[in-house]
């Protein structure tokens, strides 16, 4: 008989529950940033002002003239800006937890599409904007339950979620294609702006709703589902074994999501590759397992907040959807290429 | 094989003859409905009182149809065949998505606004997505889902990019609205006439393609022991897919799943080998497109639905479907 040595485990076993200094770090600078470029766009525009006025401003001490400049006119486009990048990284992070694809976000898996559809309904239709938005979140929550439905009957992990919502979106895309070609010329124009994403324009009426949205989801997210989202990455049997819940956590975590999404392409429009990039960026830097949503709040806020300012003062004025959209797209393949090579996809 | 040999010969026959159908049906159906007797009387006697409307209107449509639905079919399949990957679709990979970002730059930037000027613009755009998207899905170790991701993924960049272009001129968003819906509206004889040469070129390398294409399906190293060139069939493969994507692109817009819906309904009675398979697609792909189309017009009448919206509903269940199927 040979005698058998145990080797003890070096460290403790299992995913570290608690906060990690890499990941406050990238947290704290993606901040730091945001609120840097959010002074910079406060103070760029046809009427420049200082940045050091622009902070005096925030505060109520500024002039009046630099007061209605920036607290009535820039601030509320900032504000729905980081409102809106900070709903499309969360849902992004979620997704791309939940089926543990760094590709598996909203666009690619036909949410945003079917906000885009509905809500192009409502403009071929000559509905008003409150209605376009209604039917945004609506249009985004029925995808998701479709595809749910349709691909998730053996859980989101694996591809056939993935593809079931890739095919959902070219059926979303040649509606939106049918309903493109319905309209006039003015609401076509109007339709082709809203699905590109734009931010002109957008005050506390996008931005407060949007607000309350954030404020009752986030809580769930971060709350409710990180811990299990993180324990539910080792897959279905691991996690429930360990007591998680795992099919009514997915459901709550998936149509969570899917709001924070809708309600961003409600405000904004489908802004293209955000929920896509900011919590892959997010993963990469703090290179933590799990969804990562905090990190990946204040990415999508710097995202989002970064490309506007692009959009607004590179040449002529662009809509912010068309400056994601590009960046994201090279990015994309950039990431595309990386996974290949690695082996996750 | 030999007694398999006389029922796929009689299968192709019925393809033929409900081609032949379809091509008759799409010419009567219309604001005026025709008869057979009517459409053959508009087609051959210039007396006819629907010799105008056969000529003018309906016959370069079903023409373009019937170009376009062998156009998509047999790129689908070959690149099925290529990327032995079941879920190969011209549309689905964002090949169709590549021309169209060619067609919107020449329209927006250069002005463009012929199907002359589109098609070279278009082909471009095909061939540029379709080696990207091979490269980036993995070339030869990609695997279904892979490629599936990285069309999304291009599909998803170019779409905003192509609706950012037209955003910043409202008159090209009138001129290719229906170009981007994918639609058989506009099509005339001078289109038909000019579009032929690429589909015929490519149909022409699609068809040379299909006896080493079946040798290269038991891998590299079998087919060059049977005398096959795999780089060569690759390249030639990648030519004919430009050609056959980006000419039926510039011609009608983007349509999805023709490419990938047609190859899957014909192999189960053809089997895999391309011989039997390309001819097949070649028949009833332009069947789906000229059914849709006319299908479109019944359903969207007074107006019509456009075919790719048409082609997008019934195909994407049947994708799903084969997704869900696929285990």
């Amino acid at each position: 008989m040979t005698t058998t040595t145990v080797e003890k485990p070096a460290g403790p076993i299992g995913a570290r529950v608690g906060v990690r200094p890499r990941a406050v770090v990238v947290g704290a600078v993606a901040v730091v940033l945001t609120a840097a470029l959010s002074v910079l766009t406060l103070g760029t525009g046809e009427f420049p002002i200082p940045a050091a006025d622009v902070v005096r401003t925030l505060f109520g001490q500024g002039t009046p003239a630099q007061d209605f400049i920036v607290n009535e006119l820039r601030l509320p486009r900032l504000i729905t800006a980081i409102l809106v990048g900070m709903s499309l990284a969360a849902g992004g992070a979620v997704f791309q937890s939940l089926v543990r694809n760094p590709l598996g976000s909203p666009d690619i898996l036909g949410i945003t599409n079917g906000a885009s559809t509905a809500a192009l309904t409502v403009v071929i239709l000559g509905g008003s904007s409150t209605q376009l938005s209604l039917a945004a979140v609506a249009g985004g929550l029925g995808a998701a339950v479709l595809i749910q439905l349709v691909g998730g009957k053996h859980g989101l992990h694996g591809y056939r979620f993935i593809l079931v919502g890739i095919g959902m979106a070219a059926v979303f895309t040649g509606i939106s294609g049918y309903l493109l070609t319905r309209g006039v010329q003015m609401e076509n124009a109007r339709a082709l702006l809203w699905l590109t994403g734009s931010l002109d324009g957008r005050d506390w009426q996008q931005a407060g709703p949007l607000l309350g949205v954030l404020a009752v989801a986030l809580p769930v997210l971060l709350l409710a589902c990180g811990p299990g989202l993180r324990i539910l990455e080792m897959g279905d049997d691991a996690a429930a074994a360990l007591g998680v819940p795992v099919k009514g956590l997915r459901t709550a975590a998936l149509l969570t999501a899917a709001l924070l999404v809708a309600c961003a392409a409600a405000a904004a429009g489908p802004v293209a590759f955000v929920a896509l990039i900011a919590p892959h960026l997010a993963k990469k830097l703090t290179r933590a397992p799990g969804p990562n949503l905090v990190p990946s709040l204040a990415m999508g806020a710097l995202l989002l907040v970064g490309a506007d300012w692009l959009a607004q003062h590179a040449g002529r004025p662009l809509p912010v959807g068309v400056v994601t959209g590009i960046v994201g797209g090279g990015y994309l393949v950039w990431l595309l290429t990386m996974e290949r090579r690695a082996g996750r996809i | 094989m030999t007694r398999r040999l006389p029922a796929r010969l009689i299968g192709l026959i019925v393809a033929a003859v409900a081609l032949v159908a379809v091509l008759i049906l799409s010419i009567g159906f219309g604001a005026r409905f025709l008869s057979i007797g009517e459409v053959w009387a508009g087609l051959t006697d210039p007396a006819s009182p629907y010799y105008r409307i056969v000529h003018d209107m309906r016959l370069p449509r079903t023409l373009l149809g019937l170009m376009v639905g062998m156009a998509l079919g047999l790129a689908g399949a070959i690149m099925q065949a290529l990327t032995r990957n079941p879920l190969a679709d011209p549309g689905l990979l964002g090949i169709n998505a590549g021309a169209s970002a060619g067609v919107a730059s020449a329209a927006v930037f250069l002005g463009v606004g012929t199907f002359y000027g589109y098609i070279w613009f278009a082909l471009l755009g095909a061939a540029v997505v379709t080696a990207l998207v091979y490269a980036v899905g993995g070339g030869r170790s990609a695997t279904p889902a892979r490629l599936a991701l990285a069309g999304a993924a291009l599909n998803a960049t170019l779409y905003s990019y192509v609706s950012a272009t037209l955003l910043s001129d409202s008159q090209a968003i009138e001129k290719v609205r229906f170009w981007t819906a994918g639609s058989l509206a506009s099509a005339d004889f001078a289109t038909v006439v000019r579009l032929l040469p690429f589909i015929g070129a490519g149909l022409i390398v699609a068809l040379a393609v299909a006896r080493p294409l079946n040798a290269l399906s038991l891998g590299d190293d079998a087919a060059r022991a049977l005398g096959a060139r795999p780089a060569v069939i690759r390249t030639a493969v990648i030519v004919a897919v430009t050609l056959l994507c980006g000419g039926a692109t510039a011609a009608c817009g983007p349509i999805v799943f023709i490419g990938l819906l047609v190859p899957h309904l014909v192999r189960p009675f053809t089997g895999p080998d391309l011989r039997w398979m390309l001819p097949y697609t070649a028949v009833l792909a332009p069947v789906l497109l000229l059914g849709s189309d006319v299908l479109g017009r019944v359903l969207g009448s007074p107006g019509e639905l456009q075919v790719g919206t048409v082609t997008a509903v019934l195909g994407g269940p049947l994708f799903i479907y084969l997704v869900r199927a696929a285990k």
